[in-house]
Order: C-alpha cells, then structure tokens, then sequence
C-alpha cells in the first residue's frame, strides 16, 4: 500500500503509546521488574512445603511465619531500630535542611555537597568504614553487651548515617518553595522567633518531614549490608534473617514474611509520594 | 510636629554591596493620616516601609512612632501592622485562624479572640468565609484577610505594600474605595506604599514622592499635581509638557522668560535671572484653537497625531523648532471629538497662570 491520505491514523508527536512495538516493550519490561516480586507473594500463599511447584491456596505459610520466633524476633528488631534511626534521622535532616535553607556560612556549597555524599558512595564502602569505625573506637564491644534494645544501638547509629540525608534533601527541596513574607507578617503579627518557627515554618515543611521520614524509615527496614557489616554476632535483623535461611533453603514462610514487609514498604512508600507532591495553595 | 505619629529623622539605609536604597529621609506623618509613599520601582519607598515596620533596620537615622524611639524595638514589639504584597496569608490555617494568628501569640484571652476576629470578619465583609482555607479564595478575598489580620491588633499605624498591584483592574477600583472607607471607620494611620500615582491621588490625604532613594516632594494630591517643585515630580504625576526657557529678567515675584518657540512671556517665579528652567503646563490646560487667538501665550503648529478615548482626545500637535505639545481635549459634545484632524494647522494657547517655571 502507498503511503496514502486516510488509510492510517496520522500519530500525534506525544502518541507513543499507541505504537505496537512500544507496547510490547512496555509490557516485556513490566513482566521483567515484577514478574519475580509476583511469584514470591504468590508462594507465599502455596501449600507445597518446598515451595517450587504450585499446588493449592493456604494462609499456613503467614500462620508458621508469625509462630517462628527468630523470625519474628528479628522483624521486631528492624522495626525498633526502623522506628529510633527515622526519628533521629528524621529531626536530624531537618536541622540540617533548615541551616542551608536559612543560614549563609563559609564553605556552605561544599557543605551541602558533602550531606549528599552518604547518598552516593557505595553502600559496600559504608559498611566497612563504619565497621571499622564501631571497632576500633571500642563502641562495637560496648554495645554488643547491652540489654536489649540498648544492643542495637551500633546498627541505629549506622542507619541514622546513611538515612539522614535523604531528609535533608527531601526538606530541603520542600523549603525553597517557602515564602519569606510568611515568616515576616508572622514576626509582623507579634510573634517571637520560636513562635514562627513551630506554627508557619514546621507546618509548611510537614509534608517534607513526612516523605522523608517514610523515606528514612523504608531504607532502614530493608537495608542488608550495612547491618551485615555492624550488627554484633547475635542481633539478627530481618533482611539478614531471611538471607541466612535462604541459604538453607527458601521455605514459603519466608516468601509470607518478605510479602508483609513488601506491603509495608509500598505503602509507606505511596504515602511519601503522595505527601510529596507539591500543592498549589503553598505560595501563600 | 509634635502630633506626629511617625517620625522619620534622617534615616539612611544602606545595603551591604553599596547600594543606599533609602538617602537622608525625613518625614512626619499626623494621625489618622493616609499617607502615600510614590515613586517608581527602586526609589526606596518600599524598604522605607519595611523599617518602619521593623523588618529592616536602618543604617543611621531614628524612626519614632507614637513618642518611642524605635530603634531596639523588633517588628514583632512594634505598634505597626504591615499588609504584604503577596498577602502573606498563611496557607495551613482557615480564615479565621489567620486572623486570630496575631491575638493567639500575642496571648490575648479566647473570648477576646473570638469576639474581635468576628468584628473584623464582619468589617471586611468575610462572614460567611470564615472556615475556608486561603486555597480556596480568590486574590481579593485573600486580600481582605490580610487586612483584617493586620486591623484586628489594632495597630497605631496600618502599613500596605502595593496591596493592589496584584488585583485586577475592576477590583482594583473597589478596593480603593473600600480602603479609604475603612481608614475612615478604624481611624487609624494608614502608610501605602505605590508606584501608581493614580492609586496614591484618588486615595490618600498626603503623599511623599520618593526617587533614587530620597523624598522629592511632600504634599497634598492637588497641590502635588498643581504646584510640582521639581521636573521629577511634574513629570511623575500625572502628564505634563516640559518647555525649555531661560530667565531674562526679574519683575517683582515674574519672571521674564523666554521659552524654545514661544518667545518671551511674564510667568510667576522667583528664580534667579540666567537660570535654565523649564516651563511645565499639564495638556488639559492646554487649549486649541482653529484661528489666531487673542491669549497672551499662544503658539502656531500642526496637529501631528490624535488618539480618541471616547471621553477625551489627546491631540499631539508639532509646533515650530520641533517643540512638540501634548493637549487634552475633553470631547464635552458627540459631535466627532476633538474636532481637528491629522495635519491640520492649529493654534495652542494657554493662560499663564496655569503654567509653571521649574528650576530643577
């Protein structure tokens, strides 16, 4: 056939979506970033006890997980030390937002470049600078005798170092949208400077301190190496839990207790998200 | 003055990379005065503002309000209340907590709150708003609750920030309105800030003309736009032609001028004799005239362009030695405007009082 006048659709610049190819690509490329996330909530729910072959609909897998107490042991630590590293991450990076935000000071570009650094060196090069660290300034061994949950305290120092400045950069990018005149017609009404901080300025950063706190508090939850490389030989976390009995075998359970977190993650993520996107009644 | 409210003595602001935004000012403001501060964009009026309300401190001179020395005293310590540009409603609280924002802090008792914030909603007419969230409103409405918020402290001194360069023309003229009624209801000093002469003429009692940092010129709207005492000032307010002369001679409180295409003529001015001046002579006192007429200043040209407004023409005519002339003429019947048209012959005269010498 000629190229001819009304025999095809003319695309528009922006119609990739109704090209075959792309389409196909589209879901080739989903298939390969799901497909193995599917299957593993999907035998999380499979009766077969080794967990290869499917044969039938059980919830026995999340029964087993909730009654295995290391596993459930090493969940609570992760949550505890989740929940401790986002809060002092969380106030943390907003001090430091709020300093480059507000405050000149000499070197201050160098400065916040240097926040962004635990971002992007090699998570590997972390673990071992901060393993390093633990030991030989003896807090390694000072720590690991602790009760509970004082014996987590090296792995909630490592997570708030590399958690932290993801909320720094989270507030600070919500911060620049900040109208000064804000902060002037509040100091203009009779408040003091503390006043105007916690009722015009924290409100305005909320969503930021949200999203970043989710943000902190999802890195921590699944972060493998660096707890590897900083828990003591007996605080077992959950990525490091599932890692060990992964290598004697993945068994449906820990297909159920990888899904929970799963779920958790996503939601906290889509909450970040949500709270992340910018409004438009913030210009005041 | 000692009724002054606002006191300006010798202030001097000056920002740090050597720019002095505001030079030398001295300025008393009365009670119950609204006051204007003009000038154009950079002339420093805003940054005058922005001391007298504390956000700015200046680099010598004393600001004095209601009696006190306001040199240590913060913004928030200040019996000032400022309406900003941008409004500077606070986008996480209603209405009324906005209002109430500036009691809360200030630690006035919650029955006191909730009546004096329901006054000020009803003096601005947001009743029936008072839940809302400042995202849903429209940039008038937002206005408002920005000077209710400022009114309800009642300040000694209500300061505004070009509060309608950001509305649109129609409501721009209700609010004036609205403005200067409600200065009149609170009895309290209002200080605006503005670059539109129109703006500070139709509403305040006083104006300041400010350029390049310093106050040209203080005075009432019509003596402001009658008796200019600069070039500046003629030219910034209002429209004026601008005729170069020269100082002959001296009679009495006349001088003898002679002006570039006009020839001599007798004007009241006591400026010294050689002096370079200009004569200043607003377009609507300007006359045409089709045939030679018998006034003492007249001038012969060609109308070079006329533009129709519907209640009046504004006629340019060329006379001669290039001297160009802008005329109002006010189209007072429907008979075809101003009556002459392009290329025409005309005759301009005027009277000389209605003219002006400037010596600046």
């Amino acid at each position: 056939m000629k190229a001819g006048y009304g025999f095809k659709r003319v695309q528009g610049p922006l119609d990739y979506g109704s090209r075959t190819w792309l389409k196909v690509l589209f879901v080739a490329i989903f298939f390969v970033l799901y497909a193995p996330i599917v299957t593993l909530i999907a035998f999380s729910f499979n009766t077969d006890k080794r967990g290869i072959v499917w044969r039938g609909f059980t919830l026995d897998n999340y029964v087993k997980a909730w009654n295995n107490e290391s596993l459930i042991e090493a969940l609570t630590n992760s949550l505890v030390i989740a929940l401790i590293a986002t809060v002092i991450a969380t106030i943390l990076g907003a001090l430091v937002a709020l300093m480059l935000w507000r405050f000149r000071f000499p070197f201050k570009a160098g400065y916040e470049g240097f926040i962004a650094l635990p971002i992007v060196i090699p998570e590997i090069c972390m673990a071992v600078a901060l393993l390093l660290f633990f030991v030989n300034s003896g807090m390694m061994a000072f720590f690991v005798d602790m009760p509970w949950p004082l014996n987590l305290g090296n792995i909630i120092i490592a997570h708030v170092t590399f958690c932290f400045p993801f909320v720094a950069v989270v507030v600070r990018s919500r911060l620049v949208g900040f109208n000064r005149q804000l902060e002037e017609a509040s100091k203009d009404l009779g408040a003091s400077e503390w006043q105007t901080f916690w009722s015009i300025i924290v409100p305005y950063m909320k969503p930021g301190l949200i999203a970043g706190a989710l943000l902190a508090f999802t890195l921590s939850l699944d972060d493998f190496v660096i707890t590897f490389f900083t828990s003591g030989p007996e605080t077992v976390t959950f990525p490091v839990k599932v890692y060990s009995l992964v290598r004697r075998g993945v068994s449906p359970e820990i297909n159920a207790a990888s899904t929970v977190l799963i779920v958790i993650t996503v939601v906290a993520t889509v909450i970040a998200m949500k709270l992340q996107a910018p409004s438009k009644a913030d210009k005041g | 003055m000692s009724d002054a409210i606002v006191s300006i003595r010798n202030v001097t602001k000056a920002f740090p990379g050597g720019v002095t935004a505001v030079d030398n000012v001295s300025l008393d403001i009365a009670q119950n005065e609204f006051f204007a501060l003009l000038g154009p964009s950079g002339c420093g009026k805003t940054t005058l503002l922005r001391m007298i309300s504390g956000l700015e401190m200046p680099s010598s001179g004393q600001i004095i309000i209601g009696g006190e020395d306001m040199a240590f005293t913060p913004p928030n310590k200040r019996p000032t209340n400022m309406v900003f540009q941008s409004y500077a409603v606070f986008p996480h609280m209603t209405v009324e907590q906005n209002i109430a924002y500036g009691l809360k802090v200030t630690g006035v008792p919650p029955d006191e709150i909730r009546r004096r914030v329901g006054e000020a909603l009803e003096m601005v007419k947001l009743t029936a708003l008072a839940t809302r969230k400042p995202d849903q409103m429209s940039g008038g409405q937002r206005q408002r609750v920005a000077l209710a918020r400022a009114l309800v402290k009642r300040p000694k001194v209500l300061l505004l920030d070009e509060p309608l360069s950001a509305l649109d023309a129609k409501l721009r003229d209700d609010m004036r309105l609205e403005l200067t009624r409600l200065q009149e209801t609170v009895g309290i000093t209002f200080i605006i800030v503005t670059h539109d002469q129109d703006e500070a003429l139709s509403m305040a009692s006083r104006i300041a003309v400010m350029d390049r940092g310093s106050v040209q010129q203080v005075a009432t709207p019509a003596e402001l736009y009658e008796h200019p005492r600069s070039r500046f000032v003629a030219d910034f307010i209002g429209k004026v032609n601008l005729i170069d002369a020269r100082v002959h001679r001296q009679i009495g409180r006349k001088v003898d001028c002679e002006a570039k295409g006009l020839g001599r003529m007798e004007l009241a001015s006591d400026t010294l004799v050689g002096a370079q001046v200009a004569i200043a002579i607003r377009p609507e006192k300007l006359k045409i005239a089709l045939s030679e007429p018998a006034a003492a200043i007249r001038i012969h040209g060609k109308v070079r362009d006329v533009a129709y407004y519907g209640d009046s023409s504004h006629v340019v005519v060329e006379a001669a030695d290039g001297l160009m002339l802008s005329v109002n003429v006010q189209n007072e019947t429907r008979r075809g405007g101003a009556g002459v048209e392009r290329g025409q012959p005309v005759w301009v005269h005027w009277a000389p009082e209605d003219s002006i010498v400037l010596s600046e």
